[in-house]
């Protein structure tokens, strides 16, 4: 007969290691009332136990808050390595960069996950916001949030802004000159807020060390501040936008079980997000120009391109709509969008309602259009500024061709509620889609549609 | 009802004046921190003066001898980011190399003689006005210092204009 030995001396110190670790108590792991380690730890004070069946479907998200987040977590632990090696000062910056590409082990790949992982981020979270509008996410409960993403967004923009000017090279340079000379058309304070922006008159020195400072310390930790909260939210309003009235019966208590189906779905979508960075910047590089020189423009000079979308409009209307009114107009709308719906129960559906969707594709077709139709009349076809020469250019190059183009823009918008017989959520959101679908245009005319001179041209021409 | 409701009142008013003077004496307070703080860190982060008083640009640039530059011509100083024009009459200005559209760096385009910006086709002739669009207003200049028939060009300020008129010019 054997003898159970009593456990060691060493045993018992790890156990007990362990129990504290996953905060059991001794008296409980006797008595064989262990707690799961995985339900009893961080992840459930972001999860519930079970979420309603609808939610953990994968198009009803299309898990693109999650891609976001492991997109935030390439970045900060890419750019933690990236800091070991870069030197904020022009005429270190360049060369830093070399070094790391060049000498440092992977230092080129980190850098393009860096990079690569930096613009789909802008993309993923400009997807993230198209979904949740679209699903009603932004109705009670959840209207706080929707500004609080919306904080997140433009704090991720100015992440990647700032991140733009650190290669020192040629592109990030006259990006940031020209980004930055737009607030010259700011009246009163575009001045001030540039010279201070930059750290002086022009890009320079201080600029460069503003910009690190502000890429690598001040924005990383409001993002992460704002996440954390951000997600709070999301787990207070009761987990993500479903249908409030499922289609049938059968649906309405269906649940899942969060572990392991809904995380098990969590870890997929993140591992593969991650591995399709990591296989994109091990194919692409990110770019790199010539080291900055102040004295020699290129051309084209453009914008980073989730900016690109102003410098089109300033080619078209006087500036001082094309960077202050129509980008203020923009944001405030997109701010007072949560509190001009009224709380309709077509939350979690998506496009609100069948006729919605129609209405939403006729809107976009038409934003293409419209859009489309002032580019290229605006290129061919009128000249204002020379058939009215007597005129001051507000009103020439600013109020009338943007009271003719929104005049046209709600004769459709009329015709569009009369032949919907729409309400005014479905009217809120044509006029959404139409905006978005917008600026969308803008951005790729002038991101690939312009060429020498930011004359219209085919981007293979 | 009414005999019901005056009591609280009373109760209520020979507290109201003082505390609420205090109350809304602790709002100003805090007020007043936050505006001290906004200050402080804007007065921080804003540029100082050390930038414009170094050698070469943002300091007085010696250009050399009137005679050394013909009338008609452009000659670049990088040193200074400014061009120094000769015009027909003589007369000298210091043009910014900065486009007015969105900051680029003009090119003195000898052939054509004129500027023109790389980045989106704005010129500007010899003078720094605007020939073509999408320039809103004509070059910045510098002010020009003739002292013994030497050129110095005052890089500290840009002197903004809409366009050109004769007082801009420093003659000879």
């Amino acid at each position: 007969m054997e003898i159970k030995k009593p456990p060691s001396k060493t045993n018992l110190l790890i156990s007990r290691i362990g129990l504290s670790i996953t905060r059991n108590s001794e008296q409980a792991a006797k008595a064989g009332k262990k707690r799961k380690f995985l339900p009893g730890t961080l992840v459930f004070h972001f999860r519930p136990r079970r979420v309603p069946h609808a939610a953990a479907r994968f198009t009803q998200t299309w898990g693109l808050g999650g891609i976001a987040l492991v997109l935030v977590l390439l970045l900060f632990s890419t750019g933690l390595m990236l800091k070991l090696a870069y030197k904020p000062f022009p005429d270190m910056a360049y060369d830093s960069i070399l070094t790391i590409q060049r000498d440092v082990h992977f230092g080129l790949w980190v850098r393009n996950i860096h990079h690569w992982s930096a613009n789909f981020l802008a993309i993923v979270l400009f997807l993230h916001m198209q979904r949740v509008f679209f699903t009603g996410g932004f109705r009670h409960p959840r209207q706080f949030n929707w500004v609080v993403g919306l904080v997140l967004f433009l704090l991720v923009l100015a992440s990647n802004f700032t991140g733009y000017l650190l290669p020192w090279d040629q592109l990030a340079y006259w990006a940031i000159t020209i980004s930055t000379g737009m607030l010259d058309y700011v009246p009163l304070f575009g001045g001030w807020l540039q010279t201070v922006i930059r750290g002086g008159p022009e890009i320079g020195p201080s600029s460069l060390l503003l910009f690190f400072a502000v890429h690598t310390a001040f924005l990383p930790m409001g993002i992460f501040l704002v996440m954390m909260f951000h997600f709070w939210r999301v787990r207070k309003a009761g987990g993500v936008v479903v249908p409030m009235m499922p289609a049938t019966e059968e649906a309405q208590g269906a649940s899942t079980p969060v572990f392991p189906d809904l995380l098990l779905k969590e870890l997929v979508t993140a591992l593969a997000a991650v591995a399709f960075v990591l296989i994109f910047s091990a194919m692409f590089n990110a770019p790199l120009e010539m080291k900055a020189n102040p004295g020699l423009s290129p051309n084209p000079a453009k914008a980073p391109w989730f900016f690109i979308g102003m410098q089109e409009m300033l080619l078209h209307v006087h500036p001082f709509f094309a960077v202050l009114v129509i980008p203020l107009l923009m944001l405030g709308g997109l701010l007072a969008l949560p509190y001009l719906n009224d709380a309709s129960p077509a939350g979690g559906v998506w496009f609100y309602s069948a006729k919605g969707r129609r209405m939403g594709i006729t809107s976009a077709v038409a934003a293409v259009i419209f859009s489309a139709a002032g580019i290229l009349g605006d290129a061919f076809l009128f000249d204002l500024t020379n058939a009215l020469p007597a005129l001051p250019s507000v009103i020439v190059s600013g109020v009338l061709p943007i009271a003719v183009f929104s005049g046209v823009v709600a004769i459709f918008m009329i015709f569009l509620q009369r032949r919907y017989a729409a309400d005014s959520n479905e009217m809120i959101q044509s006029i959404y889609i139409f905006v978005m679908t917008g600026y969308v245009v803008l951005t790729i005319t002038c991101l690939w549609l312009r060429g020498v001179n930011m004359a219209l041209a085919w981007p293979w021409g | 009802m009414k005999q019901q409701k005056k009591p609280k009142e009373t109760e209520a008013r020979p507290v109201t004046p003082r505390r609420g003077f205090l109350n809304m004496l602790w709002w100003a307070l805090g007020a007043l921190a936050i505006a001290e703080l906004i200050g402080l860190v804007v007065a921080f982060i804003r540029p100082g003066k050390k930038a414009s008083q170094k050698e070469g640009y943002g300091g007085l640039v010696t250009c050399g001898p009137t005679s050394d530059f013909q009338v008609n011509t452009v000659t670049a100083f990088q040193r200074g980011h400014f061009y120094l024009a000769r015009l027909k009459s003589g007369g000298f200005m210091a043009l910014s190399r900065k486009c007015t559209h969105l900051g680029c760096t003009v090119i003195w385009d000898e052939k054509k003689s004129h500027f023109e910006c790389p980045c989106h086709a704005s010129a500007f002739n010899l003078a720094g006005d605007v020939i073509s669009k999408p320039a809103p207003r004509a070059l910045d200049y510098h002010r020009i210092i003739i002292e013994n028939n030497i050129v110095k060009v005052d890089t500290g300020k840009r002197i903004k204009r809409q366009r050109f008129s004769d007082d801009q010019v420093t003659a000879v």
